[in-house]
């Protein structure tokens, strides 16, 4: 039984809005006529065990993906991070947060970008003399440049170990403060999506079966007992028993 | 690239020493730690090392022909040959001309077929790489043509382009053109598409994407193209001069047949070599140069 998201009344100024999305990979339906909104600087994780369409979702709202069918509005300008930084291995680090960027001095907007994650100082370097948190920062620093209405977050978090994740929480925060785009995250960690978001979805068969909102202050601990009740559905929306513990 | 891996295996080799020259170190008295300095300094000699064996070679082959045991009209020792090269330079023979004209005839054949067939073979990889269209077009006939036998078509060459420079210039051309095209059109397929993804996401216009992305992808396998060409360049040029050429290295040697002069041959062999290793470790340079952002994972 799909949930009709109740994201936003005033269709118009959405960041994006999606309805009866359905993409299909030889016969079988990844996604199968999602209805999503999102709206102006929304931060929205969306959760799901693996091969449940997130990605797939998140590609399509990229424009990645031409096969969808149904009907999908981004009427602002959409950035991207993977969850491999995909630099540009030959060009330098400031060349590649300016990457097709068409602003007046696309230099020196990628170096304010390359500030504020704190790369200043490896703006010349190679991408492949990054370390991983250092390559994901870049990453970021390329998509926030373009100044988007809407910023896409796959996984990006998930290959850094657990010390940089949390630097790298704190960083999305203090950047989406800033610059306010919507956010869609896609995650397979709960805690992230509740430490992060204003609304958590929870995407299973192919629709979006549950759709929540965070309505705690940031900073957030994930140890917050006001979060243990929406972990505990979540995780169940997720299949996962939660009982005995 | 066999040299890389013998490079590798050297400091493999060099780091197994090392660890245990350390461990009697430990043993025998107070640690005073690994020298860096000392082991950089070897790297940096390395190259030094490599010549050593070739020139125990010689060595040893001066020493069999001075004691007899080679004779000298089947393999002259190289103290002859070294005389035929200095007299080859300093005098014009009537049969020979001089081995520094010779060789600029040569190079000269090399570079306008080799420019002539690499350039050919870019703009083609181009066209064939960067559209469906131009690879139906373009790679069936290259693909048919890699097959022919390179050398086998001289006889044809000189129905159709005579004995003069043409056909020369052609088969040098053909030579070069083909692992060139086949590398850089490999390379440019080759593109990881993850990449040719965030080109879609920051929305590149199509020459953005080729100036950005697909060509400086294509690169690292273009270059190993390249050294192929010329290596077959060079192969095509010596048989391509030894048919009725009338100047050049390649004629020298045909001369040097007649007169039973196998140490002009050997001069103009060495010579052939020389300028083959030139050129190999200029593309080395350019690559060291152009794929500089490697280094990071090649240290």
């Amino acid at each position: 039984m799909a949930t009709r998201d109740s994201g936003l009344a005033d269709i118009g100024t959405a960041a994006a809005r999606v309805r009866g999305l359905t993409r299909a990979f030889d016969g079988r339906a990844v996604l199968d006529g999602v209805d999503l909104d999102i709206a102006p600087g929304e931060f929205v994780a969306m959760l799901g065990v693996s091969g449940t369409g997130k990605s797939t979702l998140l590609r399509a709202l990229a424009g990645l993906d031409r096969e969808v069918t149904g009907e999908l509005t981004v009427p602002g300008t959409v950035a991207v991070a993977f969850q491999e930084p995909r630099l540009l291995p030959w060009r330098r680090v400031l060349a590649n947060v300016g990457l097709g960027l068409r602003a007046q001095d696309p230099a020196a907007a990628a170096r304010r970008a390359l500030d504020e994650v704190g790369l200043t100082d490896r703006a010349g370097a190679w991408p492949l003399t990054l370390s991983g948190g250092e390559a994901q920062r870049a990453a970021l620093a390329r998509a926030l440049v373009r100044e988007p209405s809407l910023l896409l977050l796959d996984e990006p978090f998930s290959a850094l170990d657990a010390l940089t994740r949390i630097a790298m929480h704190r960083l999305v925060l203090r950047l989406w403060e800033s610059h306010r785009p919507a956010v869609l995250l896609v995650t397979h960690d709960v805690d992230e999506a509740l430490i992060l978001a204003d609304r958590v979805l929870v995407l299973a068969s192919g629709r979006i079966v549950f759709s929540g909102p965070v309505d705690l202050p940031r900073p957030r601990d994930r140890d917050n007992p006001g979060l243990t009740e929406l972990r505990h559905r979540l995780l169940t929306e997720l299949g996962v028993n939660t009982e005995g513990q | 690239m066999p040299e890389a891996a013998d490079a590798g295996l050297a400091t493999l080799q060099e780091g197994r020493d090392e660890a245990a020259g350390l461990t009697s170190v430990a043993i025998d008295g107070p640690y005073t730690g690994p020298k860096p300095a000392a082991a950089a300094r070897r790297r940096r000699h390395r190259g030094w090392y490599r010549l050593i064996s070739p020139v125990a070679v010689v060595a040893l082959w001066q020493l069999l022909s001075s004691a007899g045991l080679i004779p000298a009209d089947k393999l002259p020792p190289p103290t002859t040959v070294w005389h035929t090269a200095v007299s080859l330079v300093t005098s014009n023979s009537p049969a020979y001309g001089t081995l520094q004209h010779a060789m600029l005839v040569s190079l000269e054949r090399m570079a306008v077929g080799f420019t002539v067939g690499g350039s050919i073979a870019v703009l083609l990889a181009l066209v064939a790489g960067l559209s469906r269209l131009g690879e139906n077009a373009v790679d069936p006939l290259l693909q048919i043509v890699r097959m022919l036998p390179l050398f086998g078509l001289i006889p044809v060459f000189i129905v159709w382009f005579g004995i003069g420079e043409l056909p020369k210039i052609i088969l040098i051309a053909l030579g070069a053109a083909i692992p060139l095209y086949l590398n850089t059109f490999a390379g440019i397929r080759g593109v990881d598409a993850k990449l040719a993804e965030v080109g879609r996401v920051q929305r590149l216009t199509r020459a953005e994407t080729i100036r950005h992305i697909v060509l400086p992808g294509a690169l690292p396998q273009a270059l190993t193209g390249l050294r192929q060409s010329l290596g077959v360049a060079w192969l095509a040029l010596v048989v391509a001069e030894q048919v009725n050429a009338n100047a050049g290295l390649g004629f020298m040697i045909s001369q040097a047949t007649q007169f039973l002069r196998n140490d002009v041959i050997l001069v103009a062999l060495a010579v052939y070599a020389v300028l083959g290793l030139i050129t190999d470790a200029l593309v080395r340079l350019l690559e060291r140069r152009a794929l500089a952002w490697r280094r990071g994972i090649l240290g």
